[in-house]
């Protein structure tokens, strides 16, 4: 391969990773939102399946993309008012409610598909691209980061706002005060219970987005099962990128790159290694990076328990 | 439970007819919990195909007891039922020592992959060798991919919940991988593996039906695990680790052993069920050989809270509502992913009541 054509593959591959990052990001940063306020869910999956579904059956129906992403959220937080219902005000154990919802989640949009979207076999028109002038048609960059669709522009918003919020923001210390020490938020007379149940919602909210992104935005159809894992990868990212949504914006770029990698080299004729081992690549990767990166002492110390006043 | 006996008395039989009556009495209050569940969720779940336009009495009749037609179709259920039985009694000492392994289902296909290794070399072996062997290499090899979470969590501290569902996918792929080259039976048009040779296969029960002596397997071993759990020191060293890992290592218990322990056990559970898949019922290896019974069986093992002895119920409980779910699917076109719904459903109810109940407990 020579020089130009090495340069084109690398621009197609950036912007391929930024593509398939998306989800992630939006997931990743939600998912921050909710540790950081200590609440454990690992109910992503499901709630990025439950996404995916609610913002393909808008737009199935109304034919308007930022409907459908609007009911993505909606249909996640939805999700999330379940988990926040049963693990802050019911008080039961995070995993085992995340568990279920991830279960839940997988069975309803499957259980509805089957009986209302298989048998059609359409799909929805997805969101197109939108170049920017001018810095579109730098060679190379502009093929790699500006011509991509309204909702992967928006990661780098959701990042720098989702950070503004969180320690910039009044909010958005009680917050992580929650997450911290809640029994002194308790004290100087906040609820913990609903900064808890704002933190679920938002995670939530932005994990469904993050799951129409893929039916909206990056495939054109619903299918079972959709985000093959990305919930939990989102769970690495965010030890990785140490409860920080700019973090968890690169993290997820770089888990992009190794879906982007996978799907670019499967289409690659002169690769030997099976496409099985490509395939496996971000899981590894994602065992990967919990070895390497030990984040255990930027988690919130009280991540994972329910808040008991005494 | 137990009650401490002081005295001694001449006559012990009343003494222990009370005390069965007292377990009996207590085992009627724990089936309470997990009882109230599962109607909870079979209301919703007939809710559910009601709105959807479905028939929503079909929930209890077919799902319930649609698959009990013949013996031939309770031997179908039990058949499912080894697997979970398997994976939820296992799945109950890991809860137990709070190692949240959600892998059992990559553990399921290890443990599948290595019968079918063994299962399909070793021509000459006699049977009393092979079946064996094919099981001890499905458990070993069910407890290594087990293991390796296990590992990465006691040296890495890396959470296990994200390492066995990660390696979930990589057992998948390898298994697609497998049966699509270097292990694929090249005369047959699906990609699957050779067949098992015949003295590896797990014995029938009775000779015209599938079902074989994994049941008996699970059953025995999920007794087995009860015993270990509650009689045993090491059992009690889990349990004590599982619910509060500081006093275990404040009181000398090695933490980081009991937690290898614990994934290695649900492990080994899991591959022996990925062995029975191959060696009893399928014969080969297929890329889809699990149902999703490893994920199930968390359902089992909440809904039996954590107690491997009512493992064994939960598990053939729900096993026959996959086979009911199966029939609806059949009669009335209802999609048989309602199964998952019920499972999740399932788990919330039961944690939910458990946690109120333990309220009660509390305030009065």
């Amino acid at each position: 391969m020579d020089d130009m054509m090495f340069l084109t593959f690398l621009a197609t591959l950036a912007g391929a990773a930024w593509r398939l990052a998306t989800p992630l990001i939006f997931a990743s940063i939600g998912e921050i939102f909710s540790e950081r306020a200590g609440v454990l869910n690992i109910g992503l999956e499901g709630t990025m399946l439950v996404g995916a579904f609610c913002g393909f059956a808008a737009a199935f129906a109304t034919g308007s993309i930022p409907l459908g992403l609007l009911a993505g959220i909606a249909g996640g937080m939805l999700f999330g008012a379940i988990f926040a219902f049963f693990t802050i005000t019911i008080k039961a154990d995070q995993i085992v409610v995340g568990a279920a919802l991830n279960l839940l989640g997988m069975g309803l949009t499957a259980f509805l598909f089957r009986t209302y979207y298989v048998s059609t076999g359409k799909g929805i028109e997805i969101a197109q691209p939108v170049q920017i002038p001018f810095l579109s048609d730098i060679p190379f960059l502009g093929e790699a980061f500006f011509r991509q669709n309204l909702i992967v522009y928006s990661t780098v918003l959701v990042a720098i706002l989702a950070s503004l919020v969180l320690f910039r923001t009044s909010f958005g210390l009680t917050l992580r005060a929650v997450g911290e020490h809640p029994k002194a938020v308790d004290v100087a007379g906040r609820d913990v219970a609903s900064y808890r149940y704002a933190a679920v919602l938002v995670g939530t909210g932005l994990a469904g987005l993050g799951g129409a992104f893929l039916t909206l935005g990056h495939s054109n159809q619903f299918v079972e099962g959709i985000t093959s894992g990305r919930g939990f990868i989102a769970l690495a990212v965010v030890v990785f990128a140490r409860w920080s949504p700019i973090g968890a914006f690169f993290v997820s770029l770089l888990f992009g790159l190794f879906y982007a990698l996978q799907l670019m080299l499967q289409a690659q004729a002169s690769i030997v290694v099976p496409y099985q081992v490509l395939q496996a690549l971000p899981y590894i990767m994602t065992i990967v990076t919990l070895v390497v990166v030990r984040g255990k002492g930027a988690a919130p110390s009280k991540l994972g328990q329910p808040y008991e006043m005494r | 439970m137990e009650q401490v006996n002081q005295g001694v008395r001449e006559n012990v039989y009343p003494q222990a007819a009370q005390a069965f009556g007292r377990t009996l009495r207590q085992a009627v209050i724990n089936a309470a919990t997990p009882a109230a569940a599962v109607l909870v969720a079979l209301a919703c779940g007939a809710a559910l195909l009601w709105l959807n336009g479905f028939d929503g009495s079909d929930v209890v009749t077919v799902m319930i007891f649609g698959s009990f037609q013949d013996m031939r179709s309770v031997g179908e259920i039990l058949l499912k039922a080894t697997p979970l039985i398997l994976i939820g009694a296992g799945l109950c000492v890991a809860f137990r020592c709070s190692i949240w392994n959600i892998g059992a289902e990559g553990q399921l296909y290890a443990g599948a992959i290595a019968a079918t290794l063994v299962g399909t070399n070793f021509d000459g072996l006699s049977v009393w060798v092979h079946a064996p062997l094919v099981m001890l290499a499905g458990a070993l090899a069910g407890a290594a991919w087990a293991g390796i979470a296990g590992y990465l969590k006691v040296r890495f501290q890396a959470s296990e919940i994200v390492t066995t569902i990660m390696l979930n996918y990589i057992a998948l792929i390898l298994t697609s991988y497998l049966v699509t080259g270097p292990m694929r039976d090249a005369s047959a048009a699906y990609p699957q593996s050779a067949r098992l040779i015949r003295e590896a296969w797990t014995p029938r029960i009775v000779s015209d039906m599938r079902l074989h002596i994994g049941i008996i397997v699970a059953v025995v071993l999920a007794v087995a695990l009860y015993i270990f759990l509650q009689r045993s020191s090491r059992g009690f060293s889990l349990r004590v680790v599982g619910l509060n890992p500081y006093a275990a290592r404040y009181a000398g218990m090695q933490v980081a052993r009991n937690v290898m322990i614990a994934m290695c056990i649900s492990g080994a559970m899991a591959g022996l069920a990925g062995a029975f898949e191959v060696a009893g019922v399928t014969h080969r290896l297929y890329q889809n050989i699990s149902p999703g019974y490893g994920f199930e069986g968390i359902a089992v093992a909440l809904l039996a809270g954590n107690n491997p002895l009512a493992a064994i119920v939960s598990g053939g409980l729900f096993a026959t509502l996959r086979s009911g779910s199966e029939v609806l699917q059949i009669t009335s076109q209802v999609p048989q992913v309602l199964v998952l719904i019920i499972q999740g459903i399932v788990i919330l109810s039961v944690v939910a009541f458990t946690r109120l109940r333990d309220i009660r407990r509390i305030v009065a």
